[in-house]
């Protein structure tokens, strides 16, 4: 039963991936796949930046500038940061609580299954007739009037993959509020734990309504609804409120993990208890929690009316008060500490900078008037890439550094790491800072060209040079990769010397059992505790060594997201006319669907039990290796 | 968790829905999931009130001029019954009594069912005078708010059949009870929104 390192064959593992529940392998496909789908937006990027080199450029037509644009907006936040994020929450977040697994191993597998056919259903668009075109915000006004099945594929995909978000939600949740050991209070939860819980709760209340607007494009489009058709009394503005109600919550579901991560990196690297935790949780739910009041800002030339402009001009300034709390306990964490550079805390340390340059143009669009002038130019697209770029991505890079030997067992070259930094932090303010002038020059955003005479080619042709930095950065990164997963050298418990928090108590990568002992915390930063008092053990723990039950693999995940895959083409194509197999293939894909949760709820599964004897040797085996390996350094010190 | 292990009522815990790890997680899980539900249909009641009414110029149909408040009167209180026979199943659940219960489900489903079969003969009726899901922003809106409603109605009652046929020959035990907690649990979520929808469509509708 246990899945002992054993040599298996390619299929098996893909079966096992497959089929997996255990948290660590879905992190694994998380990432896997996020990484993909950033690829890809980040082709669709360097396509935009390419025909924006220079005036008049003819390297994309209009329409498919429209459609590269659009994809690349909703990849990046929904393929590409959203299931990266994941990746870390799911791998890490039930390590730092001490907890064996999620709360619901079988949803876990769910909402990844969800997320990954939602994606792929999203971009086969590009093979079947032409992507969406009318931006990743998809207004109604635009998006009624576009032609073929693009808009329809971004709506069923972004509704598969939201059905997975919102599990996954859940399961973060539910995880965090019941699974934690014994000493483990809120108030003794890391920071990355922290936000993962708030994002979490973000996320549970912010996909429903984008669900809801999505289904109202579904029916509009393809059933004949009239929601948002003005001729038949519909309303476009409601999608305008449904996607910010979503979509302005969906900014911090991506900041707060961020957040989070660096968070620990600064407490890790800077060999300091993080200043004013305290402050920093509250200032997170504070931020959560006002998230959910500002989404008319990105509505200010809607025409709401100067009241409601003011108000959430007001509400929208009022969040810079935690972010900016948040900001100084950071610089107060590095403040004295014994630093290292090593290349998480390098992204650290430029992500202070950067982020905060996106935070004071936000401020500046808050104040209503000025973003009359503001709206709809090159100003704003400078702005949020300052803030996902500058937070959410470097948050991703310096966390794929940081945990990639607590996933992987391995750790990337810092050599190469500090090249890709550099090429992607300098290609990242070479093509945006300069974009804010263009805005205040008066460039348009989404315009697939420009003409010669508009005194904007200079800048462009600049901003272009940074996105091509940018993208060496990423191959550096891509490299690193492949040559460390080549030369597999296994690293210890603690390969940064410094950790804090539990998952840094137990192997690199852990055994699928996590902890053979449930832990026993006794302070906030629970394994530096034990370090500092000279524990050789590692930690003490609240229980003694006994049978552990584990959930079982499952196949049903992964069968019923394709039964939802399967019923999107149905719903697609079903007022086609000419495909009468549309009907029947939407039928069929929801019977997979739920046929497979009647089959889940009709079989028992209790999961298995790893008995003492397995825990012992395994343990042992583990203790082996770890000797093997400082035996190995050892040797080649000599 | 051992399947075989024999209850009585004395034996059997107080809370079994969340005597379990796996139940707790449930538990939690189920109350997080109705908050989704809740601001779901918060936007679907949002946008019918915006959208009450509206329609292309000529538009024949309003709510005051649809919606007649017997029939929908008589489904309000089959459905507020139902919920009170779900108490009466969990109430039974609780005590170990499987036979109690499982009657008590079984008159909960009836009183489902009916309430579904009223609501599909009031579409139908709609449907036939000329309201149909194509006519106006109105229109739409009502039948994607009561349409959901009542696709929950479906599942929920699903899942109660699905439960009281699976579980018919085992009885009760700690693995199934959070199962029947929950399905209640659902029960008496849908019967809230239906409340709801009762007022804000139904009522609200006809004073116009």
């Amino acid at each position: 039963m246990s899945s002992n390192a054993q040599k298996t064959g390619f299929g098996a593992t893909i079966w096992d991936y497959i089929t997996t529940v255990d948290h660590k392998k879905i992190a694994i496909l998380y990432l896997i796949s996020g990484g993909f789908f950033f690829l890809v937006g980040g082709v669709e990027a360097m396509l935009i930046r390419i025909q924006l080199m220079k005036a008049g450029n003819d390297f994309l037509s209009a329409g498919t500038y429209n459609e590269v644009l659009t994809m690349h907006g909703t990849t990046m936040i929904f393929l590409a940061a959203m299931p990266i994020l994941f990746a870390f929450m799911n791998s890490i977040a039930p390590l730092q609580i001490g907890a064996r697994d999620v709360a619901f191993p079988f949803l876990n597998s769910l909402g990844f299954w969800l997320f990954f056919f939602g994606g792929v259903f999203l971009n086969l668009s590009w093979f079947l007739g032409g992507a969406p075109d009318a931006g990743w915000t998809n207004y109604a006004s635009l998006a009624l009037a576009s032609e073929g099945h693009g808009i329809d594929f971004y709506s069923l995909g972004l509704t598969i993959s939201g059905f997975g978000s919102l599990i996954a939600g859940i399961n973060f949740l539910v995880t965090i509020i019941n699974m934690r050991a014994p000493g483990m209070t809120y108030m003794r939860m890391p920071l990355f734990t922290w936000t993962t819980f708030v994002a979490s709760a973000l996320i549970l209340l912010a996909f429903p309504p984008l669900t809801v607007g999505i289904f109202f494009m579904i029916f509009d489009r393809l059933f004949g609804a009239n929601f948002f058709d003005v001729t038949m009394g519909g309303n476009t503005i409601i999608w305008e409120h449904f996607f910010w109600i979503f979509g302005h919550p969906e900014v911090y579901i991506l900041i707060l993990p961020a957040f989070g991560i660096f968070s620990e990196i600064f407490a890790i690297f800077s060999r300091k208890r993080l200043f004013g935790y305290t402050a920093l949780v509250f200032a997170t739910i504070l931020i959560g929690f006002y998230g959910f009041m500002v989404w008319a800002h990105h509505m200010f030339t809607t025409g709401l009316g100067p009241t409601a402009n003011a108000v959430f001009a007001l509400a929208t300034m009022i969040i810079a008060v935690p972010t900016g709390i948040k900001i100084f306990n950071w610089l107060l964490t590095i403040w004295g500490g014994s630093i290292s550079f090593t290349v998480p805390m390098i992204y650290a340390v430029a992500f202070i900078p950067s982020f905060t340059a996106g935070g004071v143009t936000g401020v500046m669009q808050a104040i209503a008037p000025l973003d009359y002038q503001l709206h709809d130019s090159y100003f704003i697209v400078a702005h949020f890439h300052y803030v996902i770029v500058g937070g959410v991505v470097l948050a991703i890079l310096a966390g794929t550094h940081l945990y990639w030997p607590k996933m992987f067992g391995t750790m990337l070259s810092e050599k190469l790491g500090k090249w890709t930094f550099w090429f992607f932090f300098i290609g990242f303010h070479l093509t945006f800072f300069i974009q804010h002038f263009l805005g205040l020059m008066g460039m348009p955003r989404r315009v697939y060209t420009f003409g010669a005479d508009q005194g904007w080619d200079l800048f462009n042709a600049i901003s272009t040079v940074g996105a091509f930095f940018m993208a060496v950065g990423v191959i550096i990164l891509l490299v690193n990769v492949v040559m460390t997963t080549i030369k597999n050298e296994r690293v210890g418990n603690d390969p940064w010397g410094d950790g804090r928090t539990l998952e840094w108590a137990i192997p690199s990568p852990p055994p699928f059992y996590n902890f053979a002992q449930t832990p026993l915390v006794r302070g906030l930063d629970p394994y530096w505790i034990e370090k500092m008092e000279g524990n050789k053990e590692g930690m003490i723990y609240a229980e003694p060594l006994g049978d552990i039950h584990m959930p079982n693999n499952s196949f049903i995940p992964f069968v019923m997201s394709l039964g939802m895959f399967v019923a999107s083409f149905g719903a697609l194509y079903h007022l086609d006319g000419d495909k009468a197999w549309a009907l029947p293939v939407l039928i069929i894909g929801l019977g997979i669907t739920f046929g497979s949760m009647l089959v889940r709820s009709w079989k028992d599964d209790l999961g298995f039990i790893v008995t003492k004897e397995e825990l012992i040797a395994d343990q042992e085996r583990i203790q082996r290796e770890a000797q093997a390996r400082e035996g190995g350094k050892n040797g080649g010190l000599k | 968790m051992d399947l075989n292990k024999r209850y009585t009522p004395q034996t059997w815990p107080d809370h079994p829905e969340t005597a379990t790890l796996e139940g707790k997680n449930k538990f939690v899980g189920f109350w997080l999931l109705l908050a989704a539900e809740t601001v779901t249909f918060a936007s679907l009641f949002a946008t019918y009130l915006a959208l009450k009414d509206k329609g292309p110029s000529g538009m024949e149909f309003t709510a005051a001029g649809l919606f007649e408040l017997p029939l929908v009167f008589a489904m309000t209180m089959i459905l507020l019954t139902s919920s009170l026979t779900s108490v009466y199943a969990i109430y039974h659940m609780k005590n170990h009594n499987f036979k109690a219960m499982q009657a008590w489900l079984g008159i909960t489903v009836l009183l489902g069912l009916t309430f579904l079969g009223l609501e599909i003969y009031e579409f139908n009726h709609y449907v036939h005078l000329g309201f149909g899901f194509t006519n106006s922003a109105f229109s739409s809106a009502f039948y994607v708010l009561v349409g959901t409603h009542g696709a929950h109605v479906v599942f929920g009652l699903s899942w109660f059949i699905a439960l009281m046929l699976r579980n018919a020959k085992r009885g009760l035990n700690m693995y199934n009870a959070p199962k029947f907690y929950l399905a209640a649990l659902y029960w008496h979520f849908i019967d809230v929104v239906w409340v709801f929808i009762f007022t804000v469509v139904y009522l609200m509708g006809v004073i116009g």
